[in-house]
């Protein structure tokens, strides 16, 4: 029973009553695309609408259809016997991992000729990679129990094909290689002792895999663990004597969907299609119960309580997957102090606060929270999953947000772990010390990107973010930040006046200039030296802005506000009455166009080369935006 | 479903084409996609649909239609 949901996709919902139709209208469609090809793909498709699917696809490629936005991956397949079954499904489930498929096979037991033929079908398609897929009837494997020596050849006439085969496609197909390790047949000979007695079937399938995955962590070749997915589901079932006997299909059929669906998350995920962020609800799926009816003492994530340890399964898994780099988050229909609640203190509660990058609880729309979670993280909604014990949830998102992957759970949360899992939706190829790190990075911009959408209007979000802004006078510590800002500041420079870091001294001491270097620190951190301000005195009483600029790290949060007020102190302690400010058209500042004019100054002419004078009194009165002030390091 | 409709679900199915209707006498002649490959997806899907098994034998010496629906009865196929 348990294995039924492998055998069936079960986390995939059921496909359309009008499939056939479907494809057969996306066949005969020339603006056909991949968005289309997808949504037909993602449903618990059998063999036989698999193969139509499939069917389709291949025409439509053949046909020159790029299928946008699935990426292309051409795949040759070396196969142990018949392999052509396997075509049109692993064409059609590459597509519900976004993978455009094209697929060729070689020749029916034919796998090493095929490699090493610069001519074969497989060498001359020039395929992205090639598959091995055979199985121990396919390689020079015999059982000699009791025979170390016998049985280490073996192993290595094994290993040596594999290395023939890579070998043989990159040099003539220029293709890499992924290698299917062996399943290991139910049929023991002497039972148990099968595993230690050197020669047997066992042992010698066991050591050939040992070298499958070495050879396959070499020349960018890639493994596909098959042995590791006929046991999930049972070698007695993957080994089907009679299937073997009638038809030469080295699995059973059955298993067909299965094997296609891991193949094409293994293609998908070597076009960079895996998901990067798993969405969770809350109640009855986090935790069992719901937060705003029963409380903290109500909701269920007791150790020793079948229902409590089941949600506890699902946050076990979310939290391993937060340790290899997958990005987890909520979306809830909660109010948000309320939803929090158990995060913080929950003393069972497995997921804390410092594991979510992105928090929607709110009585929006999930849809609308989901694509807010994809906006705030920057990344796609075809990298997020989401998990919802409603039905009629997960039916919204899939209607609003096809993108995303919406697993089909049943109303038993002790499967929801393993049926998020199944879904082969975080599928890796490779496993790097960033991949780790990843979380934090992304958390930080999100933060803010939360703020701001959730504060009322822009005065308060900015409040909120605790700003405390830093003004020096030009000094030795900041001279090589100030001079790389003035030589690299494009878009918000009004002047684009490059000066070497000897000038930038020269001004430090230079009684007839006015400079100011800015900071800015905010309640996520310190974002460093942001603006830079340089003005010349003209005669007793007027400053003349040479230079303000200011990095786009900063935009919008009322800098130059700030930066006018403290220009402003400044002038009107030095006696000075008028500030005169310039806007110098670089090519690439158009974004400053209005910048004086926002600040309320009054244009005041022309200059050469389309350049346009301001000039403002320092009388001027402007709001103050909420910020603390630090002068020279005392705050103001 | 009788166990005609059954299988002519499945010939439909397997075959991708919803237009088949069964006879006894039809053979692999009479339905384009019907070719050997075909043959074992199509053994396959009735021997799970109907919870049967057939041999090598009996797969090979089929030659039309009614000797399946008889083979099937035979197996006490349901």
């Amino acid at each position: 029973m348990q294995t039924n949901i492998f055998e069936t996709l079960d986390w995939l919902p059921d496909a359309p009553e009008d499939f056939r139709q479907r494809c057969k209208s996306l066949a005969e469609d020339a603006n056909a695309s991949g968005r289309e090809v997808s949504a037909l793909a993602n449903a618990k498709l059998d063999n036989n609408k698999l193969r139509v699917l499939g069917g389709v696809i291949a025409k439509l490629i053949a046909n020159g259809r790029t299928l946008h936005p699935l990426s292309p991956f051409k795949l040759g397949i070396l196969g142990t016997g018949t392999t052509d079954l396997l075509l049109p499904p692993v064409v059609a489930s590459a597509a519900r991992h976004g993978v455009a498929l094209e697929a060729i096979a070689g020749h029916y037991e034919s796998a090493l000729q095929d490699a090493l033929d610069s001519g074969s079908v497989i060498n001359t398609a020039r395929p992205d990679a090639v598959l091995v897929a055979l199985d121990h009837r396919s390689l020079p494997i015999t059982a000699v129990p009791g025979e170390p020596e016998l049985a280490d050849r073996i192993v290595e006439d094994c290993a040596q094909i594999y290395a023939a085969i890579c070998g043989a496609v990159r040099q003539h197909g220029g293709a890499f290689c992924i290698l299917q390790t062996l399943a290991s047949p139910p049929e023991a000979i002497f039972g148990s002792l099968d595993r230690s007695v050197p020669g047997t079937l066992e042992w010698i399938i066991g050591r050939v895999n040992d070298r499958i995955i070495d050879l396959a962590q070499r020349d960018g070749n890639v493994l596909f663990d098959v042995a590791r997915l006929a046991a999930t589901v049972g070698t007695a079932n993957w080994f089907s004597p009679q299937e073997w006997n009638v038809a030469k299909l080295a699995f059973s059929y059955g298993y067909v969907p299965l094997y296609a669906d891991r193949l094409g998350g293994l293609l998908g995920a070597l076009r960079g299609k895996s998901r990067k962020c798993l969405i969770l609800d809350l109640d009855n799926t986090m935790w069992g119960g719901v937060i705003g009816d029963d409380g903290m003492a109500g909701i269920n994530m007791r150790q020793g309580d079948a229902t409590g340890e089941a949600h506890l399964t699902l946050q076990q898994a979310a939290l391993e997957l937060h340790k290899r780099g997958i990005l987890l988050a909520v979306s809830s229909k909660n109010t948000d102090e309320v939803a929090r609640e158990p995060f913080r203190s929950h003393p069972e509660m497995l997921v804390r606060e410092k594991h979510i990058v992105a928090f929607q609880a709110n009585w929006r729309d999930k849809a609308s929270n989901i694509a807010a979670i994809a906006q705030e993280l920057n990344i796609g909604l075809d990298s997020l999953v989401f998990m919802d014990d409603n039905p009629v949830e997960r039916d919204q998102i899939r209607q609003a947000l096809p993108q995303v992957l919406v697993p089909e759970l049943s109303s038993d949360p002790s499967d929801y772990a393993r049926r998020m899992l199944a879904t082969n939706a975080f599928e890796a190829v490779a496993f790097l010390q960033e991949d780790k790190a990843r979380s934090e990075s992304y958390k930080a911009n999100a933060q803010r990107l939360a703020l701001k959408s959730d504060a009322i209007n822009m005065e308060d979000y900015l409040a909120s973010l605790e700003m405390e802004i830093h003004f020096d006078p030009f000094d030795e510590t900041g001279r090589s930040r100030i001079a790389q800002l003035i030589n690299k500041s494009n878009q918000y420079n009004l002047t684009t006046r490059r000066y070497t870091e000897s000038e930038v001294a020269q001004l430090e001491e230079d009684s007839r200039a006015f400079t100011l270097q800015v900071r800015l620190k905010d309640k996520f951190g310190d974002n460093g030296m942001i603006s830079v301000v340089i003005c010349r005195a003209e005669g007793d009483d007027v400053w003349q802005i040479d230079t303000w600029l200011m990095s786009c790290r900063v935009l919008g949060r009322q800098v130059e506000h700030m930066v006018l007020q403290e220009l402003l102190h400044h002038a009107r302690a030095a006696g000075v009455r008028r500030l005169v400010g310039e806007w110098r058209p670089s090519g690439r500042n158009d974004m400053v166009r209005d910048h004086y004019a926002k600040l309320g100054f009054t244009a005041d002419g022309e200059g050469s080369e389309g350049s346009t004078r301001w000039t403002l009194s320092t009388d001027h009165e402007a709001p103050r935006p909420r910020m603390t002030v630090i002068r020279s390091g005392v705050s103001v | 479903m009788s166990q005609q409709e059954k299988l002519q679900q499945i010939f439909r199915d397997v075959f991708d084409d919803p237009s088949i209707e069964l006879e006894p006498s039809m053979t692999a002649d009479d339905i384009a996609e019907w070719d050997s490959l075909s043959h074992v997806r199509l053994m396959l899907e009735v021997s799970k649909a109907f919870g049967v098994r057939f041999s090598a034998s009996e797969v090979s010496s089929l030659t039309n239609v009614g000797d399946l629906e008889a083979l099937i009865a035979a197996k006490g196929g349901a």
